[in-house]
């Protein structure tokens, strides 16, 4: 009995899940901590915004005066004033209260437009590679003038064509990093298919679909996840950026980039204004840059370590 | 070598056209009534009507891309809806300022960025290396304008009254412009590329400082530029430091220094002439792919340094409808990109045999 017991257990204990394993060496990298502990209050922060948040993010304080400096209690402010962390924007709404509720579209923004971009390139760069031909040679050609634009520019001008607006601006950023993908997951599905082990698996007769999905693409998960963890703060950057110009999230909406772009008059007056919300985008492109360099040396050992 | 480049050129045509193509596309793909989007409340049917037939908006989409492609290589970008004057007049007044921006921001990058990798390679897992490593990873997670607005409440106020103060927006101090040359050279309004290229020239200080000797105005503008250039040029700067670090470590590495070493060599020697050479290959790449990242942040860093150059002109020709100047400008940023990538191709095979035979 006891013997048949332990096999098992023994077994479990050695061979843990491949995401199990992963983590465990994420966490054994600096700079993959580094990433997973910034991550992880982030992602805590957004769930748990209105419990920390003071205030309603949008909600016009007219008791209180316009661009007020932080006031903090422990930090020497006097009691009867009232205690606002980051101090107050142009019209009289607690910037903490903005900032906290900023995280949850950073968040939601860097992984719509990531989950978007990585579906329609891998789709784009698996029908490519199968496909050849024609169709190969178009849809290649068609990324290479995708990427014959620095990519803000070129969102910047599907802004210009869809219109300004958030959901607008989140669908030009997932559309020009589709050609990353798509090349990504064409080389993949082009190194692979001639293997003999996808060849077993055709002469045991299983479909083309079945090939393309289980055998397949598989192979392009690990590179696609490095990539889309480092492509969600390029997108984090670029929609905060698009925010500022005037081109994506519309006020009243807490969005750090908007946030920055209202704001940026006031840096000689009131630069705490300016500086949270910069401070809030910077901790989150820097929490999925540090995860993304560490997925890559911890997932990948083919590429270089030298990096690390 | 001019094998490789005449193939290269060759592999530039669809790419080209395909950009062309988009850009046309941008003033077609938008939805609604062309007009009543461009001219907004004062489309009347009678003005909208003259509008149609000045654009060619009324002609088969066919003819209209001919009618575009032709005109392209005529020098014909259109006019603007906004100022009613050519597109191209306006990027021959407001592409020098950007140029000069990217220029001194990729020297920014490239020196400083090299550098600290050079030092943090030769440290390697002392404490000179992690700091280095932390700025790399810092300064590749900083939005750009955010940087500027900091980098202007610095030099412009936290310094004032020090001689490093730096003036925080514009491109000149009051009352300073740079001389025209058509005046200076006494030429009666020019056209055509001639007036473009006169145009153009008069706008960069650096080539009409060399013309007229105007050291004051180039001073002043070299000074109004050293924030933005920094501004942009930080995320490359830790792109290239991180990416010379591993570089330079890789080929530390490798036999052939091994052999120097053996043979007497200077540590100094060694990492200059022999592993350096090869590290840069790499990094030669590198700088080609940031320009793309040099221009985008050109156009955020203008913004918040209110320089009237091509990305403040670009985001409020969008706010504005003004699509002549969208499409004229998208197509001229993507043109320059493409070619630096070209030019950075280039230098690759040129550093790298293999690359020429491949």
């Amino acid at each position: 009995m006891k013997t048949t017991n332990e096999l098992p257990q023994a077994a479990k204990a050695r061979r843990r899940s491949p995401a199990g394993e992963a983590l465990r060496h994420l966490l054994r990298h600096s700079s993959g901590r580094a990433g997973i502990i910034i991550l992880t209050l982030l992602v805590l922060i957004a769930i748990f915004a209105p419990f920390i948040a003071p205030y309603n993010p949008t909600q016009i304080l007219k008791d209180q005066k316009r661009r007020d400096p932080p006031c903090v209690h422990l930090l020497g402010c006097p009691k009867e004033e009232q205690q606002h962390l980051f101090g107050m924007d142009s019209n009289s709404r607690d910037l903490f209260s903005r900032v906290i509720f900023g995280s949850r579209l950073s968040l939601q923004v860097g992984v719509a437009t990531m989950a978007f971009a990585i579906l329609i390139g891998t789709l784009i760069g698996a029908i490519s590679a199968y496909a050849g031909g024609w169709l190969d040679n178009f849809l290649m050609r068609t990324m290479d003038v995708l990427m014959a634009f620095p990519s803000l520019l070129l969102a910047i001008a599907i802004v210009s064509i869809l219109g300004t607006g958030l959901i607008n601006a989140l669908l030009a950023i997932g559309i020009v990093s589709i050609p990353r993908f798509a090349r990504l997951v064409r080389s993949t599905v082009l190194t692979v298919k001639d293997l003999e082990f996808v060849q077993a698996s055709r002469a045991m007769g299983a479909s083309g679909m079945h090939i393309l999905f289980k055998r397949i693409l598989p192979n392009a998960i690990t590179p696609l996840i490095v990539q889309g963890t480092l492509g969600i703060a390029t997108a984090i950057l670029d929609a905060a950026a698009l925010s500022f110009l005037g081109l994506g999230a519309e006020p009243p909406r807490p969005e750090w980039g908007l946030m920055l772009g209202e704001e940026k008059n006031s840096i000689f007056s009131a630069p705490h204004l300016v500086i949270f919300p910069g401070i809030a985008i910077m901790l989150t492109v820097l929490g999925f840059n540090l995860l993304g360099d560490g997925l890559r040396d911890t997932l990948d050992p083919r590429l270089t370590r030298a990096g690390k | 070598m001019p094998q490789f480049i005449a193939r290269r050129l060759f592999l530039l045509i669809p790419v080209m056209l395909g950009v062309v193509l988009v850009t046309f596309l941008i003033v077609r793909l938008i939805p609604g009534d062309p007009c009543v989007t461009m001219l907004g409340e004062r489309a009347t049917p009678a003005k909208c009507a003259v509008f149609l037939e000045r654009y060619g908006l009324n002609d088969d989409i066919f003819t209209q891309f001919w009618r575009y492609l032709g005109n392209l290589f005529t020098g014909d970008l259109g006019d603007s809806i906004r100022f009613t004057r050519p597109v191209t007049t306006l990027i021959a007044e407001r592409l020098p300022l950007t140029m000069e921006l990217t220029l001194l921001a990729m020297f920014f990058s490239t020196t400083v960025g090299v550098l600290l990798g050079v030092v943090s390679a030769l440290k390697r897992n002392t404490i000179i290396d992690t700091i280095t490593m932390i700025i790399a990873n810092i300064g590749v997670s900083m939005p750009v304008f955010w940087l500027g607005l900091l980098l202007a409440y610095f030099f412009a106020l936290t310094l004032k009254g020090t001689p490093f103060v730096l003036p925080p927006s514009g491109r000149f101090s009051a009352g300073l412009s740079p001389i025209n040359l058509a005046e200076f050279w006494g030429l009666e309004a020019p056209t055509g590329l001639k007036g473009f290229l006169v145009e153009f020239m008069s706008n960069t200080v650096f080539i009409n400082v060399i013309i007229t000797g105007d050291w004051k105005l180039f001073w002043d503008a070299l000074r109004h530029l050293i924030l933005p250039a920094v501004a942009v040029g930080t995320i490359p700067m830790s792109i290239i430091a991180r990416m010379t670090r591993s570089s330079l470590l890789e080929v530390v590495g490798l036999d052939y220094i091994r052999a120097a070493r053996a043979k007497g060599m200077t540590e100094r020697r060694v990492i200059s002439k022999h592993a350096m050479r090869n590290a840069l290959i790499p990094i030669v790449t590198i700088i080609g792919i940031e320009t793309g990242s040099l221009l985008s942040g050109a156009v955020l860093t203008e913004t918040v340094f209110n320089l009237p150059g091509f990305g403040t002109s670009l985001v409020s020709a969008i706010l504005a409808r003004d699509y002549p100047v969208v499409q004229g400008f998208t197509l001229i940023i993507a043109i320059i990109f493409v070619l630096v990538n070209l030019i950075v191709d280039i230098s690759y095979a040129y550093l790298d045999p293999r690359i020429r035979l491949e």
